[in-house]
């Protein structure tokens, strides 16, 4: 079995992993496609109106998912962060400050949907729940590790900079979600954790899922080709950039 | 620990010749908690409501303004490299220099907040749990913020910066601390956040020597 550390070793040479990304963007694109294709119509068309929230329970289809990610492309940056810092791959380096702008995004997406979905429901846009508070802190803790990539010059530096803020972030996440959910709580209780019995009809839970990974793959598209820009940009004076563009 | 208590004293001698390091925090601790009162209709109800949220962020703002002391001095001066080429753990200097910190800035205001405390109405059993929240979360707040500082200390203009950096990774240490005040002053045991408040404490103790030392290294190199 050890093809698969050689395989690995090759992947973080830049050129090869360019070429990897390559061949694999069109597929997760493809997927992204139907899986959120197929969510979107099952969600907003075929499932049936919540007998309780109507129509606004559609929203679920976007928020849910959105929230998922914001919290899985923050372990996933950690984790990009760890091998940063203990291998000092490059590779990693670009994967961690790409995350760091996605992963903003999805969050922004949560408060957004969070949001208009709580003016029907609670009758407010915003209340200092332990959720949406804990939320808007993580936000806040992307934005941190954007703004101080920003602006560290060097590339190398900046990472590194970024990957013990991102670590030091990750510890702390779980220590703000229950010191904030120990200060307040409001938001309605988990639906799909339960994993014997969902609290959901299948009808509404096949779309959701469906969403949840066409979030994910879609996610999986977005890094891929910003770390491609990102090696590109970085490794711009050696000549497998010149053949690859040309 | 000989090199550890040549650090500390260095840090505690430098401060004692610059006064104004460790006494403007205190005086803008003052003016912003005076800046909230008159921001409010005179002696209005909320806040006496307000003032363990007040008095904690004003702590939190004033310990942040006095980090440009720790590292950068002794970076243009070339001082943190000798710490690096010196044979002594650099997470035991930094250590030191955090403790030398928390000695200089923290503690002041920690002992500035009950006089403040009384402006804002409160009795000498919430003051007494106001010291003991801030002799609690100030290390954690102190050393937090000296992580960050020290992630950008070769930047030549860090200002809005580092407190985007710092305020989101102490929200725990806000929550536990005004929440115990808070507590005391609605007459409910305020043991409980006071123990969390510990327990981040000791966790950054242990962990933010290290982490920064780390920053440190990646800033030198």
């Amino acid at each position: 079995m050890t093809w698969i550390p050689n395989w690995l070793h090759r992947l973080a040479s830049p050129p090869v992993f360019h070429g990897f990304a390559d061949r694999l963007t069109p597929w997760l694109a493809l997927a992204s496609a139907v899986l959120l294709g197929y969510g979107l119509v099952g969600g907003l068309a075929l499932a049936p109106a919540d007998y309780q929230q109507g129509e606004g329970f559609r929203i679920i289809y976007v928020h849910v998912p959105a929230a998922w990610m914001s919290l899985f492309v923050y372990s996933f940056m950690a984790g990009a962060a760890v091998v940063t810092l203990i291998w000092r791959i490059k590779l990693a380096e670009c994967v961690l400050t790409s995350c760091a702008p996605v992963g903003a995004s999805f969050t922004a997406l949560a408060l957004v949907s969070g949001m208009l979905w709580g003016k029907p429901m609670w009758g407010t846009y915003w209340t200092w729940d332990a959720r949406l508070t804990s939320e808007l802190i993580l936000l806040f803790l992307y934005l941190g590790v954007g703004g101080l990539q920003q602006a560290i010059g060097d590339p190398r530096a900046a990472a590194r900079a970024c990957a013990l803020l991102a670590v030091v972030g990750f510890v702390n996440v779980p220590i703000v979600h229950y010191s904030v959910e120990w200060w307040n709580t409001l938001h309605q209780g988990p639906t799909i954790t339960k994993f014997d019995k969902p609290s959901i009809a299948p009808s509404m839970l096949w779309p959701l899922l469906s969403m949840a990974l066409g979030f994910t793959t879609f996610f999986g598209y977005v890094l891929l080709q910003r770390v491609q820009n990102e090696l590109l940009w970085r490794e711009r004076g050696n000549p497998w950039v010149r053949e690859t563009l040309a | 620990m000989q090199a550890f208590a040549a650090v500390l004293a260095r840090e505690l001698r430098l401060a004692a010749r610059r006064r104004a390091e460790w006494a403007l925090p205190l005086v803008f601790y003052a003016i912003v908690a005076t800046l909230f009162a008159l921001g409010a209709s005179p002696n209005a109800p909320w806040l006496k409501v307000a003032g363990p949220s007040i008095l904690w962020v004003g702590a939190l703002l004033a310990a942040l303004l006095s980090l440009e002391r720790l590292f950068r001095g002794d970076y243009e001066d070339g001082t943190l490299e000798q710490l690096f080429v010196s044979p002594q753990p650099v997470s035991l200097l930094v250590a030191a220099k955090l403790l030398a910190q928390w000695m200089i800035i923290g503690l002041p205001l920690t002992l500035m907040a009950p006089l403040l405390g009384v402006g804002f109405g409160m009795g000498t059993g919430v003051i007494g749990v106001l010291i003991l929240s801030l002799l609690l979360g100030m290390p954690a707040l102190v050393l937090t913020a000296g992580f960050a500082s020290a992630l950008v200390v070769g930047l030549p203009r860090t200002g809005v910066l580092l407190p985007v950096l710092v305020l989101p990774l102490v929200c725990p240490v806000v929550i536990f601390g005004a929440g115990a005040v808070r507590a005391a002053e609605t007459g409910v045991p305020a043991d409980a956040p006071l123990y969390f408040l510990g327990a981040i404490a000791v966790l950054c103790v242990c962990g933010v020597p290290l982490a920064a030392a780390a920053a440190l290294k990646n800033a030198l190199d």
